[in-house]
């Protein structure tokens, strides 16, 4: 079972202050989208609305054509897994993925064969006698996970799932739900701060700042056509250089409304032919690629990304270039002008 | 801070252990003397069990100490009931003038006892409760209800609140959030507060002394105060010694039995998932 779901000007307050401040979207059915922002943005927020945990003040949120408005969340049709788990620490993994089963009067052949398949999938078959705190933090994220599977919803909710884990074991938990996704066709709603996560699981990334939709799209669209400056600022790392207009070589100037340059350290590269001008400071090097940390003539730092390792050393004089159809422009509301 | 104690630490503990058990120890050891041996001052015992008889049989001592688990049993009972409900409420949902009832229910505790007595009086009268065990119950509560509520609200507060919001998505009502998840997490918790309750209620005296008429109403405390000798001029401290051991002994059992839990209880608040 799957759905999909659409917010029209939902709002929401806490007291006197205005925290998701008209948010419309549709999400499709069976999609996997991730909402990314900042923190405070408002994306834990507007996930715990759709899940019904807080009372939407203002706007109306349907899933699968019903306004759900008024339902509790257990009548929405949704799963949520949380971001520390909340798994039940008195009970065992059995009685974690089956409460939810247990408490709707199935009876009990069907309710451990289903807690027994879902376990399965999960490979917990083995765990089900243990209690949480005898898990690793891979177990317990799977628990949690089955707990959400078993009740068979119509949308997933996961709330910054994978922040608690070390950097291996979260790599491998994002591969098996988006293995999960592919598997169940379920609509899921992702929330993250770790753009890594939202490029790589989400069909569309809905980026969130102060409460509002900056944009929503295909990871690889806001990449390459960022709507504004807040998003082409916080997709990508390290994040795009932004240079104003007053301090670009006449090769990048733009007529018209241009305020402001914007190019990914990704795209510079080392010319001796090139337009900039500017003196290394810093020089990262990662292995496989490295970083230039350059204070430009001009004024203003910028960062070059290359591969590999670089000859360059700190206090060098270097000239930059970027292929033109990688630049962005930005007008003075901080809105891009619109890329061919 | 030096790795071993020293002579004078022992001392200090051994001041402390004299201070704390000499005068249970004194109470002890006079309960097994009878006559004029009370007044001869000995600090060993000598076992002489007539003093234990005769608390049983010259008054309804055996029906004071059941009119005494009765009561504590069901205030127990009654205030972790209300206490854990009350806490959710007050933990939990959030509404207007939380604060302010939270402040009157611990300010409730403050007044002495001497304080309600004339209201309770008038109250137990109107309920038909005069001189009966659920008279005392009621009575025993208000006493043990504000901390009751204010200690399981505390400690509700500082469990998680994702593991109520996912007992909700699995479809649980608020009263089985309660009793399926947060009551199991709640046991030390619970402990604690339910043994305080015990004991509160176990030797609570002016309620008991006020609200009873007749010896078989009585509750341990006000039989013990009443037990009267031969003749109006002797007090028999022999007796009284008996009867005293006789009611504290189970309360230093309950508090050694469930002592790890009583720690874990006051110290609790780290339920990690």
């Amino acid at each position: 079972m799957t759905a999909a779901l659409r917010l029209s000007g939902i709002r929401k307050t806490f007291g006197r202050s205005l925290v998701i401040k008209g948010v419309d979207l549709a999400i499709e059915d069976g999609e996997f989208i991730v909402f990314v922002g900042p923190s405070g943005c408002g994306k834990s927020t507007l996930l715990r609305l759709i899940a019904g945990l807080e009372e939407i003040t203002d706007g109306d949120l349907f899933i699968a054509d019903e306004r759900v408005n008024d339902l509790p969340p257990a009548k929405r049709g949704i799963a949520m897994v949380f971001q520390s788990y909340a798994l039940y620490p008195h009970m065992n993994v059995f009685e974690n993925i089956a409460f939810g089963l247990t408490l709707g009067r199935h009876d009990k052949a069907t309710v451990a064969a289903k807690v027994r398949a879902v376990a399965d999938t999960l490979e917990l078959g083995g765990l089900l006698e243990r209690l949480p705190k005898q898990l690793s933090g891979g177990q317990r994220q799977r628990v949690a996970i089955g707990r959400a599977i078993v009740r068979e919803p119509r949308v997933f909710l996961f709330d910054e799932p994978l922040s608690n884990l070390d950097a291996a074991l979260r790599t491998q938990m994002r591969g098996e739900i988006a293995s999960l996704h592919q598997r169940l066709g379920t609509t899921m709603i992702y929330v993250t701060h770790d753009q890594v996560e939202a490029m790589t699981l989400a069909d569309r990334i809905v980026v969130l700042n102060g409460g509002r939709v900056e944009q929503v799209g295909a990871p690889l669209d806001l990449y390459r056509r960022p709507a504004n400056r807040f998003v082409a600022g916080f997709i990508g790392a390290p994040a795009m250089n932004f240079l104003p207009v007053a301090a670009l070589p006449p090769a990048w100037r733009r007529q018209g409304e241009a305020a402001a340059l914007g190019v990914r350290p990704e795209h510079l590269c080392l010319d001796p032919e090139g337009p900039l001008s500017g003196t290394v400071k810093r020089v990262e090097s990662l292995g496989d690629s490295h970083l230039l940390h350059i204070a430009l003539e001009a004024g203003g730092d910028i960062i070059l990304r290359g591969h590999g390792t670089t000859p360059v050393r700190p206090r060098q004089s270097v000239r930059l270039a970027a292929d033109a159809d990688d630049l962005h422009f930005f007008r003075d509301d901080d809105s891009a002008i619109s890329r061919a | 801070m030096s790795g071993r104690p020293g002579i004078l630490f022992f001392m200090a503990v051994g001041l402390i252990v004299l201070c704390a058990g000499f005068p249970f120890y004194y109470a002890v050891i006079s309960s097994f003397k009878s006559g004029s041996d009370l007044f001869q001052v000995t600090y060993l015992p000598v076992f002489d069990m007539a003093n234990y008889r005769a608390v049983f049989t010259e008054q309804p001592f055996g029906r004071n100490i059941l009119n005494s688990i009765v009561v504590a049993l069901a205030v127990v009972l009654l205030s972790l009931l209300l206490g854990l409900l009350a806490a959710y409420a007050l933990a939990r949902v959030s509404f207007r003038g939380r604060g302010l009832l939270l402040a009157t229910i611990l300010s409730v505790s403050m007044f002495p006892q001497v304080a309600v007595l004339t209201g309770m009086f008038e109250m137990i009268r109107a309920f038909g409760l005069y001189n009966s065990l659920p008279g005392l119950i009621v009575a025993n509560m208000v006493l043990t209800l504000p901390f009751t509520v204010w200690v399981l609200t505390t400690f509700m507060a500082d469990l998680p609140r994702e593991l109520e919001e996912a007992a909700f998505v699995d479809g649980a009502t608020p009263f089985q959030v309660v009793r399926l998840v947060f009551l199991p997490l709640m046991g030390p918790a619970m402990a604690a507060t339910g043994l305080l309750a015990f004991i509160v209620a176990w030797n609570e005296f002016l309620f008991a002394l006020t609200f009873t008429l007749t010896n078989d109403m009585r509750t341990v405390p006000v039989a013990i105060a009443l037990i009267t000798g031969a003749t109006q001029y002797e007090l028999p401290w022999g007796n009284i010694m008996a009867a005293s051991v006789i009611v504290t002994a189970p309360l230093i059992l309950l508090v050694l039995v469930f002592q790890r839990r009583i720690v874990a209880g006051l110290t609790a608040g780290a339920v990690k998932g």
